[in-house]
């Protein structure tokens, strides 16, 4: 686990988006969508806005710049503060700024020169936020699904790893260690959510604060691999299984949007970077590489839940994260070994630098997923 | 509103409340400042002839990035370095790439704002591309290996070298010199970000006291030795010694380098420890100058003519000297490092060597195979990394960084 809690934080500012899409759903303005961009004309003299008016929400500018002086694009508000800007648009060149608009008459002003002043135009945004495109509502939906069957197969699999702690079987606990946990790494954003179960569940040892009862699976999992000793473990293999109990229980009631989906991707990637690659998730198991793969396909449902709606609004985004989840997939199977994969201390430094830089590789395409998703 | 760094060195009192204010989207984060504010002295103009950051006054620190090329695709990297191009533009001029406290709240911001508010700091931003871009383990990567320059060559082996190849190569570098180490560093944290999934960073190395100058007419600095070094260094003004040692000719090979250089790059390790356990006496005599002044033995002042023949036979700045090696010269460029300590508790210090010339074979490679052979310093130095990189030249407006090779 990690101690930040993307998802339950996200969700504060999210409030606003999820509540503008329910009342916007049938709002005709909608239909526009992403794909609705305001084209402006910027020249060293003018500034031609496309439309003189628009909906609430998201809205996106492309300004091309026609004159012979770099320009600059300012979005003033009602007050005649600064919305948004984009400086440095070279002469033949464009840009896209996109920015969170309420109802009110904004000034659109193209500034050739860059010197704050220049023509400008009144933009009326009316109403109170855009539709919901309805692929995203069914994006939620099936990732919901999703969430709800890696809860159930971690569970499954922790009873049967629970079952031969208490037995006192330590090969076979071994065994059934790293895929217990196959179902919750994919899904580990949603899990953290709910605050207090990550870290009853999944708190590593250097995690700990004084006064801290360590609990969990990697409680279990030092008592396998360093001490050999599970004899006192019983009571920690039952707990895990009633903490994931409650979390199977709980996890239909978790706040999911297309937005939070698609951070959740991003932080899943984050947890490949700080964690796995650096082989601190499993100090003693060095089963890193099985958490990396589940986080990576934790990651890579959403996008391809996303995909339709990402495809179209940035295409050469779902391009590059098409092409980069398949190095990431192609570079894991090297480490494949029987059902799992070969231990992560037997992983060289460049190795592990090849993992770093396809993990970076991804990671970076993946954080602009929910801006994408979110206009 | 953006802020950009060229507003903000002109109004120091504008407060920055970007963070907080970027998830309502709504919020601006300052008033709309009106004008240009002042001119920016502090600007390297980075279009023109020749790449900035070779000739152009040396600047205070270094953070010298090599990077490995990761993918196969030739568009994708030539797609990059469109986009690193518009980045160091707009970062040598001040100014942010892209949004660095606007726009979407949903999303990470282009820029990642550690140098908003701060001014260009006199940023330059020189690439070069190395052998192994070029051709690797037998291979034309990407189309290239025919317009490899001769000059271009791999590096040999010297006498004691001991490189780490961890420390050593990378298809592609960039040098980011400014005044400010905050801004050199936010430059290649910046272009490593754009470039994930096409480059990755292979080494980089942070460096500060610059040991050498391009303007004479300032004080020689010091080495972490305690020396002045590079007394007689190629100045930014001397037009004939750039273009008979510095800038590549389009007669020397392929056009695409005229007016560039070939950049060799050498971590030297210093032997801290047991210089400081070495008598002044011995120092001086190691460098054949004063410590003080600066002045070689037999001379009066630091500037004056050396007496070659006054200098111990194998002293550092007799081996060096252009008079000693028919008038060869380089463009010195290196500046000192110190990171932190090693695990024996010796500090990890010494000299990132950025030597400049227009061809390596003819300069540095004998040079330093001279230097390798006799100089007393080596008892004191160790070379533990090493890159040799062809800097294309200049960019105009339109084009991009390679745009000559990859065009």
């Amino acid at each position: 686990m990690r101690p930040v809690h993307l998802l339950a934080a996200a969700s504060a500012a999210l409030v606003s988006v999820s509540a503008l899409s329910a009342c916007g759903k049938d709002d005709k303005a909608g239909a526009k969508g992403g794909a609705g961009a305001i084209e402006v004309t910027a020249t060293d003299s003018s500034c031609d806005l496309g439309t003189k008016s628009t909906s609430a929400g998201a809205v996106t500018f492309k300004v091309t710049n026609k004159g012979s002086q770099v320009n600059e694009l300012e979005i003033l508000a009602p007050d005649g503060k600064i919305v948004s800007e984009r400086e440095n648009i070279g002469p033949g060149t464009g840009a896209e700024v996109t920015v969170q608009l309420s109802a009110g008459t904004y000034k659109v002003m193209c500034s050739a020169g860059m010197t704050g002043k220049g023509p400008s135009q009144a933009l009326t945004v009316t109403g109170q936020g855009k539709a919901t495109d309805p692929r995203l509502d069914q994006a939620v939906a099936a990732y919901r699904t999703y969430v709800a069957d890696q809860v159930a197969d971690t569970l499954d699999k922790a009873t049967k790893f629970a079952a031969a702690v208490k037995a006192g079987d330590v090969e076979q606990a071994k065994a059934l260690y790293a895929p217990s946990r196959v179902g919750w790494e994919s899904i580990e954003p949603v899990a953290e959510s709910f605050g207090d179960i990550d870290p009853k569940v999944d708190l590593r040892e250097a995690d700990l604060k004084p006064g801290d009862k360590w609990t969990g699976w990697h409680r279990i999992e030092k008592a396998l691999w360093k001490t050999g000793s599970i004899k006192d473990e019983g009571p920690y293999a039952d707990q895990l299984v009633k903490d994931l109990q409650t979390l199977k229980a709980k996890v239909g009631t978790a706040s999911i949007t297309a937005t939070s989906m698609a951070n959740g991707a991003k932080e899943l990637l984050d947890e490949v970077a700080t964690g796995k690659v650096t082989g601190e998730e499993e100090t003693f198991s060095h089963t890193d590489l099985v958490d990396f793969k589940a986080n990576v396909d934790g990651a890579q449902k959403v996008y391809e839940l996303l995909k339709p709606v990402v495809q179209e609004r940035n295409a050469d985004l779902a391009a590059t994260l098409d092409d980069e989840f398949a190095k990431v997939q192609k570079l894991l199977t090297k480490y494949q070994k029987g059902d799992g994969y070969v231990a992560y201390d037997t992983v060289g430094a460049k190795d592990r630098k090849d993992l770093s830089n396809e993990v970076n590789a991804l990671g970076e395409p993946l954080s602009k997923l929910a801006g994408v998703v979110a206009r | 509103m953006e802020v950009s760094r060229r507003r903000l060195f002109g109004y120091s009192g504008v407060t920055l409340a970007a963070g907080a204010a970027a998830g309502a989207g709504l919020v601006s984060v300052a008033q709309a400042t009106e004008g240009n504010g002042p001119v920016d002295e502090e600007a390297v103009p980075f279009y023109g002839a020749h790449q900035a950051g070779i000739a152009t006054p040396v600047q205070d620190r270094l953070h010298f990035a090599a990077f490995d090329v990761v993918t196969d695709d030739r568009r994708r990297l030539i797609r990059m370095l469109k986009e690193w191009t518009a980045a160091a533009a707009a970062f040598t001029g001040g100014h942010p790439y892209g949004s660095a406290a606007g726009g979407l709240g949903e999303s990470p911001p282009d820029d990642t704002g550690e140098a908003l508010g701060l001014p260009p700091a006199r940023l330059t931003l020189t690439i070069g591309f190395g052998p192994t871009l070029f051709e690797k383990d037998g291979k034309d990567r990407f189309g290239l290996k025919a317009k490899r320059p001769a000059a271009l060559i791999d590096l040999p082996h010297f006498p004691g070298d001991n490189l780490d190849p961890a420390r050593s190569g990378g298809d592609i570098c960039v040098q980011a010199c400014a005044d400010d180490p905050q801004i050199a560093v936010h430059a290649i944290r910046n272009l490593a970000r754009i470039g994930f999934g096409v480059v990755a960073v292979r080494w980089s190395q942070l460096g500060f006291g610059k040991t050498s100058s391009t303007t004479p007419d300032k004080q020689t600095p010091r080495n972490m030795f305690g020396f002045k070094d590079g007394t007689r260094n190629i100045a930014g003004s001397e037009g004939k010694a750039l273009n008979d040692d510095v800038w590549a000719s389009g007669s020397d090979g392929p056009s695409w380098m005229a007016g560039g250089s070939y950049v060799v790059a050498r971590r030297i390790r210093m032997h801290i420890e047991t210089w400081d356990r070495t008598s002044l006496q011995e120092q001086q005599d190691t460098f054949g100058r004063t410590k003080g002044e600066g002045n070689a033995y037999g001379a009066k002042r630091e500037h004056d003519p050396v007496p070659l023949d006054k200098l111990p036979a194998d002293s550092h700045v007799r081996l060096a000297h252009p008079d000693s090696n028919g008038g060869l010269r380089i463009l010195r460029r290196g500046y000192s490092f110190t990171d932190g300590t090693d695990g024996l508790g010796r500090l990890d210090a010494g000299l990132f060597f950025i030597a400049y010339q227009r061809d390596p074979r003819k300069q540095f490679v004998p040079l330093q195979n001279r230097l390798a052979a006799s100089d007393h310093m080596n008892e004191y130095v160790q070379h533990v990394g090493s890159g040799i990189w062809a800097c294309p030249p200049g960019v105009r407006k339109g084009g991009y960084w390679g745009d000559g090779l990859f065009g």
